[in-house]
């Protein structure tokens, strides 16, 4: 069997691009989540990670807290200029009915030469957005609009 | 959408271009869905774009019924192409029914130069236009908007450019709306949209979005183009482009609160995508505002773009912008909610019009379509893809009754991007285009193929059917001759 060791997969989309990203844990689908997404974008295997940026967000549910997740790092790629390709989620808990994310994104400063831009993603979306658990771990899957 | 074969079935055609999903086909659904389809496009439509007019059919409020364009495909909560209007007091507004890129749209702008002026220089000409309009992922604009700056133009759209000497008065007076939509509120736009917006007020972004050097090449409507001053043979620019990351991180802050609001409310949601609230609460208003705010950065966005357009055309043909008529024909805005009037069951009443990958297409005589052409009715512009027609048409009588005044917005893909990746190779189109006289600059080879002609619907097919029902008629045809990407 594939999965675990399958990171992510993309499904065929008319306008947008849309992925699965599996993991044992909530914690590995959100992390491979942020690498389909940035390999939407650019090859991350060219980024450096050099920079490392504390990210930590919390949102009324899990679905909520998948969109904040990567929205927040589209939001730093393109202000701060940082083209990210090492994700590290430490933890994702729930509290109170809140949900909390705490994790680090790995990367460099945009080089349009070296990093190519590929697809650019404009937003993520909610549609027929998933984050579950599956009898192999855990499974998300996410459309963003491009 | 497990459904989605079955809204196939339920469809019935009520005339030549006229298809129907009757009420009942799925559960809630208030109004039918309209699809205005040709023989030829049916084919193209795929049943999880009909499954989404369905399910936006089940909204609050919903007015006669829920359409899509010709160049409909599927979306997220509304399709692409998918057009609604809400009663002003029972229905709802949705984020989903405008899209992430607000206002994205689309202007024309004439001059008195002719393709054999132009195509001997048109590799030059295409080298300056990229040079000059930043492009692409990560472009930053000349223009540094200062925060009281961004606040003028979410208020105040293209007014705020040709104030600050980025055009002239008679551009507002050849736009949708002016350029502008009165109503804006910037207290509910997040830091995160204004660090977005203000680099980038100017630039043209990435995507299908574009600026191309056309020609007139047939006229189909003699006295309307008159009116237009559309002539064959003539050159013109079309400028594609939208809100950029402030009008996607609007639509992105507000979906939360919306999405917050339809529980609130009690809304039952076939989509989460489609998430609204009863037009009148605060949650509502407060998108609405906010979305006017990026409906007004992006008509100044494509004005600034226009200026350092004309700028470029002057320099490379060392003559001044009056004496080579860079003139704006028209713009329209592609993906907004408006409040607008219109006629239900005989009856006059304000309704939010929500055009998402749709034109609006008011007719002869409407009190919205500018004075110069209030006898035609207003312009229709409608972007084909590299290498293929645009089209410019005109807003024709039966689209008050049959599309509450909409029209459809461009060709429309069947194709992913990623499957057109490895479909088309972007050097070998680019290689292509050239050998049949079209110049391409863009950003990076991948977009080129992501954009190829092959990944859309025909869009003479598409126009074919907006024509055929009296929505909008055709104007005029144009031909590419060189087109910058991002």
């Amino acid at each position: 069997m594939q999965f675990p060791d399958l990171k992510y997969e993309y499904l065929e989309h008319t306008a947008d691009a849309k992925f699965k990203a599996y993991g044992k844990t909530m914690e590995e689908a959100f992390e491979n989540a942020a690498v389909a997404m940035f390999n939407v974008m650019i090859n991350t295997s060219k980024v450096d990670c050099k920079h490392t940026e504390e990210i930590k967000l919390t949102a009324p549910d899990i679905d909520d807290l998948l969109v904040d997740w990567l929205s927040e790092l589209l939001f730093l790629f393109e202000v701060d200029f940082i083209a990210f390709g090492e994700f590290k989620v430490e933890s994702i808990t729930q509290v109170n009915g809140e949900y909390t994310i705490s994790a680090q994104a790995s990367g460099e400063e945009i080089d349009l030469e070296k990093h190519e831009i590929d697809t650019e993603v404009k937003a993520v979306t909610y549609n027929d957005l998933k984050a579950e658990e599956v009898p192999e771990g855990f499974m998300v899957q996410v459309t963003v609009d491009t | 959408m497990e459904d989605a074969g079955s809204i196939k079935e339920s469809l019935k055609r009520i005339d030549d271009n006229i298809w129907e999903i009757p009420i009942g086909s799925k559960p809630g659904m208030n109004v039918p869905g309209r699809i205005y389809l040709s023989d030829k496009l049916i084919h193209n439509l795929e049943p999880e774009a009909l499954d989404q007019v369905a399910n936006v059919a089940m909204l609050p409020g919903i007015q006669k019924y829920s359409m899509a364009m010709p160049d409909a495909h599927l979306g997220y909560g509304f399709p692409i192409g998918g057009v609604a209007a809400f009663d002003e007091e029972e229905g709802v507004i949705s984020p989903g029914g405008v899209g992430f890129d607000i206002n994205c749209g689309v202007r024309l702008v004439r001059s008195n130069l002719t393709v054999e002026d132009v195509r001997p220089v048109m590799k030059e000409l295409t080298e300056k236009l990229f040079q000059s309009v930043p492009a692409g992922v990560g472009s930053k604009s000349r223009l540094r908007a200062s925060d009281s700056e961004l606040d003028d133009i979410f208020l105040h759209g293209s007014r705020w450019a040709v104030e600050n000497g980025y055009g002239e008065k008679a551009d507002l007076e050849h736009c949708e709306g002016g350029g502008c939509i009165e109503g804006g509120d910037v207290s509910h736009i997040s830091t995160k949209a204004r660090k977005r917006g203000r680099p980038q007020a100017g630039t043209l972004g990435s995507g299908n979005h574009f600026l191309e050097v056309q020609y007139v090449d047939k006229i189909y409507d003699q006295e309307v183009a008159d009116n237009f001053g559309l002539e064959e043979g003539q050159v013109s620019f079309m400028i594609h482009c939208g809100s950029r990351g402030t009008g996607h991180q609007i639509c992105t802050d507000h979906l939360r609160t919306i999405s917050q609001a339809s529980k609130k409310y009690k809304i039952a949601l076939p989509d989460k995508q489609l998430a609204c609230a009863p037009a009148q609460s605060d949650e509502a208003q407060n998108y609405f505002r906010s979305m006017i705010c990026a409906a007004n950065y992006a008509w100044n966005n494509r004005q600034i773009i226009t200026h350092w357009t004309r700028e470029i055309i002057s320099d490379v043909f060392r003559s001044d912008i009056d004496e080579l008529g860079l003139d704006l024909v028209y713009d329209v805005a592609h993906n907004v909610a408006k409040l607008e009037e219109h006629t239900v069951d005989g009856k006059k009443k304000n309704v939010y019009v929500h055009r998402k990958g749709a034109t609006r297409a008011f007719p002869p005589g409407h009190k919205d379509v500018p004075q110069a052409y209030r006898d035609v009715g207003q312009p229709v512009l409608i972007p084909g893809s590299m290498g293929t027609a645009s089209f410019v048409l005109h807003g024709a009588e039966a689209s008050m009754d049959i599309s509450f005044g909409s029209a459809c917005h461009g060709a429309g893909r069947v194709m992913s991007r990623a499957h057109a990746k490895k479909e088309f190779h972007g050097e070998d189109i680019k290689s292509d285009l050239e050998k049949s006289g079209i110049m391409v600059r863009a950003a990076h080879p991948s977009v080129i193929a992501e954009e190829a002609p092959g990944v859309y619907k025909s869009s003479s097919d598409v126009v074919n059917v907006v024509h055929d029902l009296g929505i909008a008629r055709k104007v005029a045809r144009m031909m590419p001759l060189g087109v910058v990407k991002g």
